[in-house]
C-alpha cells in the first residue's frame, strides 16, 4: 500500500539529472568537498580568523608547546597550536599559510590545464609531424623525474614562489597533453565531427567547440588530482628553500624552519604537515571521486 | 623480443639527448651571466675570465653544448666550482647512496604493502581492514618528506639504536662482512641507519601497494576458477595463497615498476631531511653555492639512471606476465 501512496509523489518530484545524482551520492566527492570548502574559506578569510597576529614576533614565547582551546576553564586564543622559533603563533601561520598553498595550486594547475589541453589538442587533432614533434619533447619533459624537473627549473629560474608556480606546472603538462591528446583522437573521427567540418565550419570552431567539448572529463579529473600534487610539490620545493621566501607564510618553509627543532619542538614540524596532509587527502578523494562518476576509463592511472 | 629492446634503446637515445639540452640550457636560463652567478658579485676579472675560458661561456651556444655534450659523452662533466674536484667523481661518489635507499624503500614497500593488502582482502571489512585501509589513504596523501620529520621526531628521538640522520657502512660493505666473516654486526648498522629514511620514502608507494593488492585479490577471489578451487574442497590458505595471490600480484607488480622511477626523485628531499649522503643532497647544497656544473651532471645522471630503470622495468613485465609478448 505505501509503495502505492508514494507513486503521485515520486511523478510529481522533478528529476534529477543522473550525473548530478551520481555526483551527490559519491562518498568519496563529498569528503573530498567538505575538506576544500573548509579550505577555501580559511584561506579566504584568512586575515579576519586568524587567533593571533601570524607575523608578530615574541622571543619570549620561542617553541611554546600547544596551549590547547581550554585554560583554566576559559577560552584561550593564545597559542593554540604553540608557537615557532621566533614565538610566533603557529596556528594563525597555519590559516594565513593556506592561501599560498592553494593560490599556487590553483595557478600552476590552471597553466598546466591549458597549456596541456592547448599542447595535447593540437597534437591529436593536427596529427603527423606537430603530434610527434609535440609528444617527443613531452616525452623528454617526463624523462625526468617530476621533482628533479621542479627543482632543476627553480634552481635556473631562481628560488622564489613565481618561478616554484611556473616549474610545478611545467611538470604537470605532459601528462595532461597525453590525456588530452588521446581523449581527442578518440573523438577526432566520431561522424559529428565530420559533419561539422561538412558543414564548413573551420578547424578551430570544430576542435574547441565539438571535440574538446567532449573531452573535458579527464582533463578535469586530472586537473584535481594535480591539484594535491601541485600542493606537496610547493611544500617541498618550499622546504627545500627554493619555494616561498621569507615573510612569505606557507606550509612548506614553516616544515623546513621546524627540522632544526624536531628535539624540542615536535609540533613546529606536526601541525603544517598534518594541513598538507589533510588538503592533498580533500584534492585525491574529490578526483577520484569525479573520476568514478564521469571518467571510467581513466580507472587505472 | 630484440627488435622491441633495439627499438626501446633508440628512442632511449633521442631522450637523453633532449634530456642533454634541456640540462645544458638551464644555465643560461638564469637571469644575467652564469660566470658572474656562480663567482658571486665580488669576483676579480682574472677570476671571470679564467672561468670563461674554461667553460667557453664567451662562444655561441650551440657550439657550447657540443663541446659540453661532447665531454659528458667522454665522463667529463666538468669540475665542481666549490670542491674543484671532477663532477664525475663527486657523483659516482654519492650515487650507490641513493640507489641504496630508493632500493630499501622498494623492499620494505613490498614486505609491508602486500602481507597488509592480503590480510584485509581475506578479512575484509574487519578492523585491520578499515586500519590499513585509513592509514593507506593517509600514506598516499602525507608527502614523503613530512613522514621523514614525525618518524624523526616521534620515533628515532626516542629509539637509542636508530640514530637521528646520515648514512652507516654500505650494503656491499655489511654483505662482505656477513660473506666473508659471517659478521651481522656490520649488517645491522647499515640497516639501522637506512630503515627510517627508507620508510618515509617509501610511505606513498607502500600505501599503492597495499591498495591495490586488497582490490586486485578481491576482484581474483571472485573468479570462476578461484570458486572450483574452492568447490574441489580445497583448504582456504591453498586457494589464497597457491591460486588467487599469484594472478592477483600482476597489476600490483605493474605499479611498483611505474612508481620505483619516483623513488629517485622523492629521494632528493628525504635525503636533505635525514642528511643522507646522495646525489639529491648534492643537488640541493650545490643550487644554494650556485656549483652550476654539479648541478647539471648530477640532474643529467639522474636522468640517465631513472630511464635505465623505466626501460629495464618494462622488459620485466614480460618475464612476470607470460601474456605481454613484444613484438
Amino acid at each position: 500500500m505505501a509503495s502505492i501512496a508514494s507513486a503521485p509523489a515520486v511523478a510529481t518530484r522533478r528529476r534529477m539529472n543522473p550525473t548530478l545524482r551520481r555526483v551527490l551520492r559519491n562518498k568519496s566527492i563529498m569528503f573530498g568537498s567538505v575538506i576544500i570548502v573548509a579550505l577555501l574559506v580559511v584561506a579566504l578569510t584568512g586575515p579576519w580568523i586568524t587567533p593571533m597576529d601570524p607575523l608578530r614576533q615574541d622571543i619570549w614565547e620561542r617553541y611554546e608547546p600547544p596551549q590547547g582551546i581550554w585554560v583554566d576553564g576559559e577560552f584561550n586564543t593564545r597559542y593554540i597550536l604553540g608557537a615557532d622559533e621566533l614565538g610566533r603563533d603557529l596556528l594563525s601561520r597555519l590559516i594565513i599559510g593556506a592561501r599560498v598553498s592553494l593560490l599556487v595550486g590553483l595557478i600552476a594547475t590552471g597553466i598546466s590545464l591549458v597549456f596541456g589541453v592547448i599542447l595535447g589538442a593540437v597534437s591529436g587533432y593536427v596529427g603527423g609531424i606537430v603530434d610527434d614533434v609535440i609528444m617527443r619533447i613531452m616525452d623528454v619533459l617526463l624523462a625526468l623525474p617530476g621533482i628533479l624537473l621542479a627543482i632543476a627549473i627553480v634552481a635556473a629560474l631562481g628560488p622564489n614562489i613565481v618561478n616554484a608556480m611556473i616549474a610545478i606546472a611545467v611538470v604537470r603538462i605532459p601528462t595532461m597533453a597525453r590525456v588530452v591528446r588521446s581523449d581527442v583522437l578518440a573523438v577526432k573521427n566520431e561522424e559529428f565531427v565530420e559533419a561539422a567540418r561538412a558543414l564548413g565550419q573551420n578547424h578551430l570552431v570544430v576542435l574547441f567547440k565539438h571535440i574538446l567539448i567532449n573531452a573535458w572529463a579527464p582533463a578535469l579529473v586530472l586537473a584535481t588530482l594535480g591539484m594535491g600534487t601541485a600542493i606537496v610539490a610547493e611544500a617541498a620545493l618550499s622546504f627545500l628553500g627554493l619555494g616561498t621566501q621569507p615573510p612569505q607564510v606557507s606550509w612548506g618553509r614553516m616544515l623546513s624552519v621546524g627540522r632544526e627543532a624536531i628535539r624540542s619542538a615536535p609540533h613546529v614540524t606536526l601541525y603544517p604537515g598534518l594541513a598538507i596532509t589533510i588538503v592533498v587527502l580533500g584534492f585525491s578523494l574529490l578526483g577520484d571521486g569525479l573520476r568514478d562518476v564521469f571518467d571510467r576509463r581513466l580507472k587505472d592511472t | 623480443m630484440l627488435k622491441y629492446i633495439v627499438r626501446r634503446l633508440f628512442s632511449l637515445v633521442f631522450i637523453l639527448l633532449g634530456v642533454s639540452i634541456i640540462v645544458f640550457l638551464l644555465v643560461h636560463l638564469a637571469p644575467g651571466d652564469p660566470v658572474r652567478i656562480m663567482l658571486g658579485e665580488d669576483a676579480t676579472e682574472a677570476d671571470v675570465e679564467r672561468l670563461n675560458r674554461i667553460y667557453g661561456f664567451d662562444r655561441p651556444l650551440p657550439v657550447q653544448y657540443f663541446i659540453w655534450l661532447g665531454n659528458a659523452l667522454q665522463g667529463d662533466l666538468g669540475t665542481g666550482i666549490r670542491s674543484n674536484l671532477p663532477v664525475t667523481l663527486l657523483i659516482f661518489e654519492r650515487m650507490p647512496a641513493t640507489i641504496e635507499l630508493a632500493l630499501w624503500s622498494l623492499v620494505l614497500a613490498i614486505g609491508v604493502g602486500i602481507p597488509l593488502g592480503v590480510v584485509s582482502a581475506v578479512r575484509r571489512n574487519s578492523w585491520i581492514d578499515f586500519g590499513s585501509m585509513f592509514a593507506a589513504l593517509i600514506g598516499v596523501a602525507a608527502p614523503n618528506f613530512w613522514v621523514g620529520l614525525i618518524l624523526l621526531s616521534q620515533i628515532a628521538l626516542y629509539v637509542p639504536w636508530l640514530p637521528i640522520g646520515s648514512r652507516g657502512p654500505s650494503f656491499p660493505e655489511a654483505l662482505l662482512a656477513i660473506v666473508t666473516r659471517l659478521d651481522f654486526v656490520v649488517f645491522w648498522d647499515h640497516f639501522r641507519y637506512v630503515l627510517l629514511p627508507a620508510l618515509a620514502l617509501g610511505t606513498s608507494i607502500m600505501a599503492l601497494i597495499t591498495r591495490l593488492t586488497r582490490s586486485s585479490l578481491l576482484e581474483v577471489l571472485g573468479r570462476d576458477y578461484v570458486r572450483t578451487a574452492r568447490a574441489k574442497g580445497l583448504r582456504e590458505f591453498t586457494v589464497v595463497y597457491g591460486h588467487a595471490l599469484k594472478n592477483a600480484l600482476l597489476p600490483v607488480i605493474t605499479v611498483v615498476g611505474v612508481q620505483f622511477g619516483a623513488l629517485l626523485g622523492g629521494s632528493i628531499v628525504i635525503e636533505v631531511v635525514f642528511a643522507w649522503p646522495g646525489v639529491g643532497r648534492l643537488i640541493v647544497s650545490a643550487i644554494s653555492q650556485r656549483d652550476f656544473p654539479v648541478v647539471q651532471g648530477s640532474v643529467l645522471m639522474l636522468a640517465v639512471v631513472f630511464a635505465l630503470v623505466n626501460l629495464l622495468v618494462d622488459l620485466s613485465y614480460s618475464l612476470v606476465n607470460p601474456r605481454i609478448r613484444y613484438g
